[in-house]
């Protein structure tokens, strides 16, 4: 157990911790934003997936990672247009389009990418993402390295928790979306379109998806496989829920959970050999199922959450 | 009087092949308070929705200001000053009081304007007497206060003509007369007020002049509230003249059901701290108090959902204290549950499938474990003809059934059985005066047959009329009963508080 608790404290355990909360931060932030407004978002997984496949393919064709990025964050938005097209604008059951939507963004990505690269014994890779200390505050001891030396988009993830609480609970528009997530009809008889906002906030949390495919396949592995995002999305749809739908915890959870996953991906390497790395793999599952058991029983989704809103209905 | 504030002309709204309003005409003077009267189903709910931009009319238009307007969405009309109070409040319940009254208001600088909205909310809760805590959660909140908020929000907006869709049917008789006079202030500032409502006493206190609908149709108008009768206007309302029942003299017999020192645990709502009461053959007895004083756990004890703690339950004689709902059901009690939707039938069902619910099991209507769907068929047209339920028929869907046809599909289902005793929640909430009456001569038939009554229900003067003794309940206990030959409105409004009474 020593040797554990050694690992915990060094500099590249908790630049490991930040690093696997990134993606996760992203996502979690997405599909808060997608349930406050009254969307579940099943499609999470697969539009991560087709996010990294896009983000990387075009990466890899013109060789620039920011238009990468510009590519898995308009495929998050493209998809999140089309879940609200099904669960908003149609009202269809969100629980169905949702896995809809993993499972055809899942295949699509499958194909495409064995279109455009083929079949090919040694996967293609690209130079992704490199680390980018940031002046003064990555001189800190410990924390500097660990922090302050990490990718650019691990930094946009960290801008993104304040700026999402900001939108959320200090602006109109966040107002709105609090409000058609709890009350639509209350929203609609004041004013406010109930489908827009719940279309503007399902396609921001498709981008923020986006974001964290990109971070998988062009910062954290450098190459597309199918196995990119195994099990993650799923995983913020956890998060959202022990976060209590508010984007500071949701992102504390997020940390929490790369912690967990962090501390087994140390116990695997470290010298406790006779135990099959399987049974580490389950850990941050484990802790997921705990941690949902305990802490989320108090916890209280948005009252319109799964529930499509319609307006002539008597 | 001067130019009015809002005129709708000749409007007109079909559903499919039902008229919900038809040519009616209706104007609000700025200052003035209007009711608008009409029984359930006679288009009222419809005209304001027109009104407010849910509806788009058929035919016939609204001026403002003697200016047509088009109003299509609730934006439309709040643009053009119109506000309204919906019969169920169009609030966030875990958002609070400001976050709700800042809903859709453009923010400053691409923030909530806070500051301004909190400056706001004082100045609208100095100049009406309507003040609210701003940071509270709504869920906080008393329903009247939930109320005020909806007023609020309204004038926040800057309503000048305010509807208000049945406010006082959830609110307490003190809550009554805050919301009155706030109207009247409103008013006296020359806004315009629609105030929607069957209470006709309520209409005859606070309105200026009146509007009756009927069948969708205006049915009359009446100018001078205050010095014309209820039975006048109740007589506008439902096309004929309305007599109060008559409760004949009757002669009790033998108890149907006891209760003796029942109490339960506090599971959820208030608990009963030893409860004893009985109703006897031919007999109507009321249960009063303010809601919330243990009525609910005793109508679930009573009914057998609820096991008490202590204390002996008996129907005819036998014990049947832990005796399941369909134990007691056998041996003939009926029940009528508070709630309709959702504890008396399943909304998302046919009509008939709600109606054979509790008696599914029996030979009647299921033989070997299969269903008789002729026979539910039948039993629950029978029904339908017997009660004049008005709905297209048996496979209707039960929750697209008006609040009357709903209670009366409720009545047909346990009477249809003539069960021996019948507890019942709240008879006619939210009932107009044709269906209440309805429900009432059911009632008094079978008393009339020997039957027992338990009837549980705040509204004093119904019980008055209703029962041949009123038990008042506070806080869990039966505070005293009076023959209501002896009780008055002022007697039982002083038990309801906790004070003993003694018959």
């Amino acid at each position: 157990m020593n040797v554990v608790l050694e690992q915990i404290f060094q500099v590249g355990f908790l630049a490991a911790i930040i690093r696997i909360a990134t993606p996760l931060a992203f996502a979690t932030l997405g599909e808060m934003f997608c349930e406050r407004a009254g969307v579940l978002n099943l499609g999470i997984e697969g539009i991560m997936l087709l996010s990294a496949m896009t983000g990387f393919t075009a990466t890899s064709l013109s060789g620039s990672l920011w238009l990468g990025v510009l590519a898995a964050l308009l495929t998050g938005v493209l998809m999140g247009a089309l879940h609200a097209v099904f669960t908003v604008a149609l009202g269809l059951s969100q629980h169905v389009c949702g896995i809809g939507v993993t499972l055809f963004s899942s295949g699509l990505a499958y194909f495409l990418y064995r279109l455009i690269f083929g079949q090919q014994s040694v996967p293609p890779s690209i130079k992704g993402f490199q680390t980018v200390p940031i002046p003064v505050l990555s001189d800190i001891p410990v924390l500097g390295p660990a922090v302050f030396n990490q990718f650019a988009l691990v930094y946009m993830a960290i801008l993104a928790i304040p700026l999402a609480a900001f939108v959320l609970y200090r602006t109109p528009w966040g107002l709105s979306v609090r409000m058609v997530g709890e009350n639509p009809r209350a929203a609609d008889s004041a004013g406010v379109s109930v489908i827009a906002t719940r279309f503007q906030a399902v396609i921001l949390g498709g981008a923020l998806m986006g974001l964290a495919g990109a971070f998988l396949s062009m910062a954290q592995f450098n190459a597309f496989t199918f196995g990119v995002v195994s099990g993650r999305g799923w995983v913020a749809i956890a998060l959202v829920v022990f976060g209590r739908w508010d984007p500071w915890r949701s992102a504390g959870a997020a940390l929490l959970f790369a912690f967990v996953d962090a501390l087994q991906l140390r116990m695997q390497a470290s010298g406790l050999g006779h135990i099959p790395y399987e049974a580490f793999l389950m850990l941050p599952f484990i802790f997921t199922i705990v941690a949902m058991a305990v802490m989320s029983r108090n916890a209280v989704a948005p009252s319109a959450l799964l529930k499509p809103f319609r307006r002539e209905e008597r | 009087m001067s130019a009015p504030l809002i005129e709708m002309r000749g409007i007109t709204k079909s559903f499919g092949a039902v008229k919900a309003n038809e040519a009616v005409d209706l104007s609000v003077a700025p200052g003035e308070i209007l009711g608008l009267l009409g029984e359930n189903g006679a288009g009222k709910t419809t005209l304001m929705n027109v009104l407010f931009g849910a509806y788009a009319p058929d035919a016939g238009e609204i001026l403002i200001h003697g200016k047509p307007v088009r109003i299509t969405s609730s934006a439309d009309a709040l643009a053009a000053g119109i506000g309204m109070v919906h019969q169920h409040f169009h609030l966030a319940p875990r958002l609070t009081v400001l976050e709700n009254l800042l809903i859709g208001i453009p923010g400053k600088s691409g923030r909530i304007d806070r500051a301004g909205g909190l400056q706001r909310l004082a100045e609208i809760g100095r100049q009406h007497g309507l003040m609210l805590e701003p940071d509270l959660p709504v869920s906080s909140l008393s329903v009247g206060e939930q109320q005020r908020l909806e007023i609020v929000k309204a004038l926040f907006r800057g309503a000048r003509l305010l509807i208000l869709d049945e406010p006082t049917a959830v609110l307490a008789p003190s809550e009554v007369d805050g919301l009155f006079s706030a109207l009247r202030s409103m008013a006296a500032q020359g806004l315009g007020i629609i105030f929607i409502s069957h209470k006709l006493n309520e209409v005859r206190a606070l309105t200026h002049r009146c509007t009756v609908l009927r069948l969708g149709r205006v049915a009359g108008r009446v100018d001078d509230p205050a010095n014309t009768t209820s039975s006048a206007m109740a007589q506008l309302m439902c096309g004929h003249e309305i007599v109060p029942p008559a409760r004949g003299p009757s002669t009790p017999g033998e108890a149907v059901l006891t209760l003796d020192g029942i109490s339960t645990s506090k599971h959820s709502g208030t608990a009963l701290r030893g409860v004893s009461l009985a109703v006897r053959s031919g007999e109507i007895l009321g249960i009063a108090g303010v809601s919330g004083n243990g009525q609910r756990a005793l109508a679930e004890v009573i009914s057998g959902v609820r096991a008490p703690d202590t204390g002996r339950m008996t129907i005819s004689g036998q014990t049947v204290t832990r005796f399941s709902p369909r134990e007691v059901q056998a041996l003939g009690l009926g029940r009528i549950p508070e709630d309709r939707m959702t504890t008396g039938l399943v909304t998302n069902l046919p009509l008939a499938d709600s109606m054979v619910l509790p008696r599914i099991g029996t030979a009647a209507f299921s033989s070997r474990g299969l269903l008789k769907p002729d026979a539910i068929r039948a039993f629950a047209e029978a029904q339908i003809k017997a009660y004049d339920i008005r709905c297209p028929g048996p496979m209707t869907r039960a929750g697209a059934l008006s609040g009357g046809n709903l209670q009366k599909a409720l009545l047909a289902r346990e009477l249809a059985f003539d069960p021996k005793v019948l507890i019942v929640s709240q008879p006619t909430r939210g009932l107009d005066i044709g269906a209440a009456r309805f429900i009432h001569e059911k009632f008094l038939d079978m008393r009339a047959k020997g039957r027992g009554i338990i009837v549980i229900g705040e509204d004093l003067e119904e019980l008055l009329v209703l029962c041949d003794r009123i038990a008042v309940m506070y806080e869990g206990r039966i505070v005293g009963t009076l023959n209501s030959a002896d009780a008055t409105i002022a007697r039982l409004g002083l038990m309801m508080t906790g004070a003993e009474g003694h018959s």
